[in-house]
């Protein structure tokens, strides 16, 4: 395969890598339950445009789309559902501060 | 080449804007513009069916569940904001910090890997594919919809039970 592929796979990597790092930074630097949560979308982000790059440069693109949309359902079932946790953990502990959080604390 | 670079760098500022904004609507507003703008990848990257899901589901949908999640819980007094903000600029100066050596850093490495992309045997549209070849994918998918549904339906019945 000629070189263009390879540098095109090298520059969106670095970027990829990049937003990965915005991901995890966000989840390991927040205790606010929510904004865990948009990091881990933006990790999700990351992952998604890995895919659909793997796609394009093997030329499997009808594979990475059909890959892609079964994470996005998964993605949207997750959302939902730990978004409703969230809400209940407000519910009962009026914070959703996972400093505060230490009704589980051994 | 150029506008995907473009694209690429809108993209990470979309996402770094996402994460330092204090305010949460701003950042779920960030995180659309972060799906919005890779679906333009995606179309781009010639994957038409999955940059519509992206920005429908993603970009739209994602966003209500979090501004609904994020509407339910209480607002943050302006002394609060104004601690919040100490806190935030004391946390997060390390990011751009990060961002930017690692940038630099990969790009010194400047050596694209060595391996060969493999060919593509047969080329097929997404549809066939997600139908015929991927079909217990959908299966699950199915699975997983219930099971989130499920999950919804137990968290609110524990509500309806209280009152």
């Amino acid at each position: 395969m000629s070189v263009e592929p390879l540098q095109l796979f090298w520059y969106f990597g670095i970027f990829i890598i990049l937003i990965s790092i915005c991901g995890a930074y966000c989840i390991l630097a927040t205790f606010n339950l929510i904004r865990a949560l948009i990091g881990f979308e933006i990790l999700v982000k990351a992952a998604t445009l890995l895919i659909i790059l793997a796609g394009y440069l093997t030329g499997n693109q009808a594979l990475a789309q059909a890959l892609v949309i079964t994470l996005i359902v998964i993605e949207v079932v997750m959302m939902v559902v730990s978004g409703g946790i969230v809400l209940w953990l407000y519910r009962y502990n009026q914070t959703i501060d996972t400093r505060k959080l230490s009704n589980l604390k051994g | 080449m150029n506008l995907n670079l473009i694209l690429l760098i809108a993209l990470l500022l979309a996402a770094f804007w996402t994460v330092l904004t204090i305010r949460l609507v701003r950042s779920v507003v960030g995180l659309a513009l972060t799906s919005a703008i890779l679906s333009v990848i995606m179309f781009r990257l010639g994957s038409p069916l999955a940059a519509v899901f992206e920005l429908s589901v993603c970009s739209g949908l994602i966003s209500v569940i979090f501004v609904t999640t994020i509407s339910f819980t209480s607002r943050v007094s302006k002394e609060r904001l104004t601690v919040r903000r100490r806190e935030r600029f004391v946390k997060f100066w390390y990011l751009p910090v990060i961002l930017i050596a690692a940038g630099l850093a990969l790009m010194h490495l400047s050596r694209p890997p060595v391996f060969k992309f493999p060919v593509a045997s047969v080329t097929q549209d997404a549809q066939s594919v997600l139908w015929n070849l991927r079909h217990l994918d959908l299966l699950g998918q199915v699975v997983v919809l219930l099971a989130g549904a499920f999950g919804v339906v137990i968290l609110f019945k524990e509500k309806k039970d209280e009152r």
